[in-house]
């Protein structure tokens, strides 16, 4: 089997660890939290970095009348088919073995990526922003949202958003694409 | 004067040259003092190094210190109730301090003990004994509560107790003061002979430390004032000093201190095994409670024992044998090995040690100097390792340092001494402030002790803290026995008479230690898991609330249909599964303590309203930037109203 079918096939089957690994982390951090209060995002459910986290979030947001941790999403149906259709198209592809589609695959993903960003800095702002009126705690023109990627300090929190082991395996895939790409075009150069 | 430069030179260098000397001999100079305010000083934020247990004597309870600092982290409700945990108030934990005599409220805590595994601590769980209405607890270290506390009968002034031996296959309560057994209406005048003393072997289950007494030695009518376990090749034995051998029941000051040697006992409790084996025990009628707290159900329960299982040395040879001590002895330590047996006489001027090998000898020689009660007296001379000469005056405890050292402290010359196993030489005394009893050195009472500090528990203060009218603080010392000489440290305020301590290295419990109770594991009948499912109940004139908190309201938090002579339970479960934040509750008028509910656990009080109205409860842990907002009330109608029950929050 050629190099570039296998760095293809590989690089698709790594999106079935968001299956088990976390895709991303939200943290916040404050002095009377010395274990940080963490959210990991998987592609099926949101889970606390410890045990309690989410209630102990929840009842942090609460105060400033910020919703719940949603428990279930539409996301969380939809991602998963999403990771298993490409990744099964990826590894047909890979069997193909045709360098165009391993480009078309990487660009898709790119795309799909980048959709799945804007759909998670939408729901950061309607978490920041949707504010029970009624809430005890109230910072005029203050909102609540979560940074995309990156740190930010909201009120008395130091807020952490960034990718966890699943989003390094979901780039890591999208890499050996992209390099299935270049490698087989150096076969095609052997060949010709 | 014509001083010439070089003259100058020389009486400047002497004079230098005393100033540093002098600097390095004062014991009182400044940068001394610094030194040692560096060695006990926990930077805030920073951990202690050991954890100490120490015993609050007459308050009945546990206090968890840490060392160096002499920090106070938590005193731990064990024999006395406690209003502000709740501790023999709430509904769940008045079992615990349920006795053959009823409920009773306070109780005498002496030794505690931490639990072993081939003779080295292992941080599982702490024995204390109770003296006035015998019982020995069980402390969980991960939750820091007391899990268990069983009564023992046939005793009176549990005091030799409750030691572990090395690998926690029992804890034993020996009797301080000789009783009838079984009790019954006789002149006190016919003590001797009469009396017995009952040495308790209680087994403990390894996996979950539930107590169970195995058996009873009754042994002849003295005083059983102090013991240990042997260790290692003493594996096996149990050794237990005595006083009034004199069998005295009056003006005992005088007439339990004639004899000038009492005995040691040694008791061979793998050969209690074989005999109760074989069967050669006596079953006795006995009443006595056995309190255990459940983790799942947050709740104690009592089981009543109607029985004990008695074994009489007299008929069963091998069990016992006395080894003579001068005179009065109260300690009864075994050093690391498990080879030398310290007894401190009290009233001796030297300190006795005997050999574990020697014993074994003079039992296999018979080499006897006697018998007292069908009990084998074994030749003193037999089993004397050696004397401490002319150590101080009044010897009451040693414990080890690990490193072939021991320390005994003196009550009457106020001093902790070191000296020498094997020589028996005095190598340093450091005065205690004042008139010390116990001393600890963490895992001291083990194979591997942690020999670097030295811990001295006061009787009496006088002038060393700012006075606070009659009743002074009392006082433990911490001394550091890293070299070759004791050095002072710390002087810290305790909880109660610090009686005797168990210390540890602080990284065998910490990892350990209990964060919160999971609400998925609460087994509790009455909890309440989440909001929706808060509910009131009437059954005739019990009204059970099922109440859940989390921050910052109570649910229900509006309660109507309360009736003036109902007895109204409120269980409340505290929602939160969150480090270090309980909450509690307290209604006006109840006539009981607040409850203080950690999270994921679930606790009751009960409440009877005597006055028709509108009554606040709130919450009593400041628990949340809303907690001024935790509460609710309860309205209450007169007897006869024929308001219906409701309940609600936030109208709902």
């Amino acid at each position: 089997m050629k190099k570039s079918k296998i760095l293809m096939i590989i690089g698709s089957l790594l999106l079935l660890t968001l299956f088990v690994l976390p895709l991303w982390n939200i943290t916040l951090d404050a002095p009377q939290y010395p274990d940080s209060l963490g959210i990991d995002i998987y592609i099926t459910k949101m889970q606390g970095a410890h045990e309690g986290d989410i209630q102990n979030i929840n009842i942090m947001n609460h105060y400033v009348g910020m919703e719940k941790l949603p428990e279930k999403m539409k996301e969380f149906e939809l991602f998963p088919i999403v990771v298993i259709v490409m990744a099964l198209l990826g590894v047909i592809i890979g069997f193909i073995g045709k360098r165009k589609l391993f480009l078309a695959w990487f660009v898709a993903m790119a795309i799909l990526g980048s959709i799945g960003m804007y759909d998670f800095y939408l729901w950061e702002y309607k978490y920041g922003h949707n504010l029970d009126p009624k809430a005890a705690i109230q910072f005029p023109g203050q909102a609540y949202q979560p940074p995309l990627i990156g740190s930010k300090t909201i009120l008395n929190f130091k807020a952490h958003s960034y990718p966890m082991s699943g989003g390094y395996m979901l780039f890591a895939g999208m890499f050996l694409s992209l390099g299935a790409f270049f490698v087989a075009g150096k076969e095609e150069e052997k060949e010709n | 004067m014509n001083l010439s430069f070089k003259s100058i030179s020389i009486f400047l260098l002497i004079g230098l040259s005393l100033a540093i000397f002098s600097c390095q001999q004062g014991s009182n100079g400044g940068a001394l003092k610094n030194s040692t305010a560096e060695k006990v000083f926990v930077a805030p934020g920073e951990h202690d190094e050991f954890y100490a247990f120490i015993s609050g004597g007459f308050s009945g309870q546990l206090a968890v210190y840490g060392l160096p600092s002499g920090r106070l982290f938590k005193v731990i409700p064990v024999f006395s109730v406690d209003a502000e945990k709740a501790w023999g108030f709430n509904e769940e934990t008045k079992p615990m301090l349920q006795t053959s005599h009823g409920f009773i409220p306070w109780g005498d805590s002496h030794h505690p003990d931490i639990s072993q595994t081939n003779g080295e601590l292992d941080g599982r769980w702490v024995f204390i004994n109770e003296n006035n209405t015998p019982r020995i607890a069980r402390i969980s270290l991960e939750t820091f509560e007391t899990d268990e506390i069983i009564e023992i009968p046939n005793s009176a002034g549990n005091h030799s107790s409750s030691f572990v031996t090395e690998n926690t296959e029992y804890v034993v309560a020996g009797t301080r003061f000789s009783v009838p057994v079984p009790q019954r209406d006789m002149p006190i005048a016919e003590y001797k002979g009469n009396f017995k003393g009952a040495l308790s072997f209680i087994k403990v289950d390894p996996e979950h430390g539930h107590m169970n007494i195995e058996f009873q030695i009754l042994m002849p009518g003295f005083d059983y004032d102090l013991s240990h376990p042997g260790r290692g090749k003493s594996h096996g034995w149990f050794f237990f000093t005595t006083y009034n051998t004199e069998e005295a029941s009056t003006l005992m000051e005088v007439n339990a201190s004639q004899n000038d040697k009492d005995f040691i006992a040694a008791i061979n409790w793998k050969k209690a095994e074989e005999y109760m084996k074989a069967g050669k025990f006596k079953t006795m009628p006995a009443n006595y409670a056995h309190n255990v707290y459940d983790e799942a159900t947050h709740s104690a329960t009592t089981t009543w024992k109607k029985e004990v299982r008695v074994l009489d040395p007299a008929e069963l040879p091998g069990l016992v044998y006395f080894m003579p001590t001068p005179k009065s002895p109260h300690g009864c330590d075994v050093d690391p090995s498990g080879e030398y047996i310290v007894g401190s006489g009290k009233l001796a001027a030297a300190l006795t040690v005997h050999s574990f090998t020697k014993m074994e000898k003079a039992i296999a020689d018979k080499n006897f100097e006697g018998e007292a009660y069908g009990i084998p007296v074994l030749s003193f001379d037999a089993t004397l390792a050696g004397t401490v000469e002319q150590p101080g005056l009044g010897p009451l405890h040693t414990e080890f340092d690990g490193k072939g050292n021991a320390y005994t402290t003196f009550f009457i010359s106020s001093e902790v001494v070191k000296w020498k196993l094997g020589t028996w030489e005095v190598i340093d005394r450091k005065p205690t402030y004042y008139s010390v009893g116990h001393l600890m050195i963490p895992g001291g009472n083990s194979r591997k002790p942690f020999g670097k500090y030295v811990v001295a528990m006061n009787k009496i203060t006088k002038d060393r803290y700012l006075p606070t009218g009659p009743e002074v603080t009392q006082s433990a010392q911490l001394y550091d026995i890293s070299g070759e000489k004791m050095e002072l440290l710390l002087d810290f305020p305790t909880v109660g008479e610090p009686h005797y301590a168990a210390g540890i290295a602080a990284d065998l419990i910490k990892p350990r230690s209990k964060k919160f109770y999971r609400l998925a594991d609460n087994n509790h009948p009455y909890a309440t898991k989440s909001q929706d499912e808060t509910r009131v109940e009437r059954k005739g004139k019990d009204v059970h609330v099922y109440m859940t908190m989390i921050r910052s309201h109570f649910a229900p938090d509006n309660i109507e249909g309360i009736k003036v002579g109902d007895r109204v339970y409120f269980h409340v479960t505290n929602l939160e599964q969150d480090y270090d934040v309980p909450h509690g509750i307290s209604m006006i008028g109840a006539n009981t303590s607040e409850l203080l509910i950690m999270p994921g656990q679930t606790e009751t009080f009960v409440w009877e309203p005597k006055q028709v109205g509108v009554w606040p409860f709130y919450c009593t842990d400041f628990c949340s930037a809303l907690h001024q907002e935790m509460q609710g009330y309860v309205r209450v109608s007169p007897k006869n109203s024929k308001i219906k029950l409701s309940w609600s929050l936030d109208g709902e």
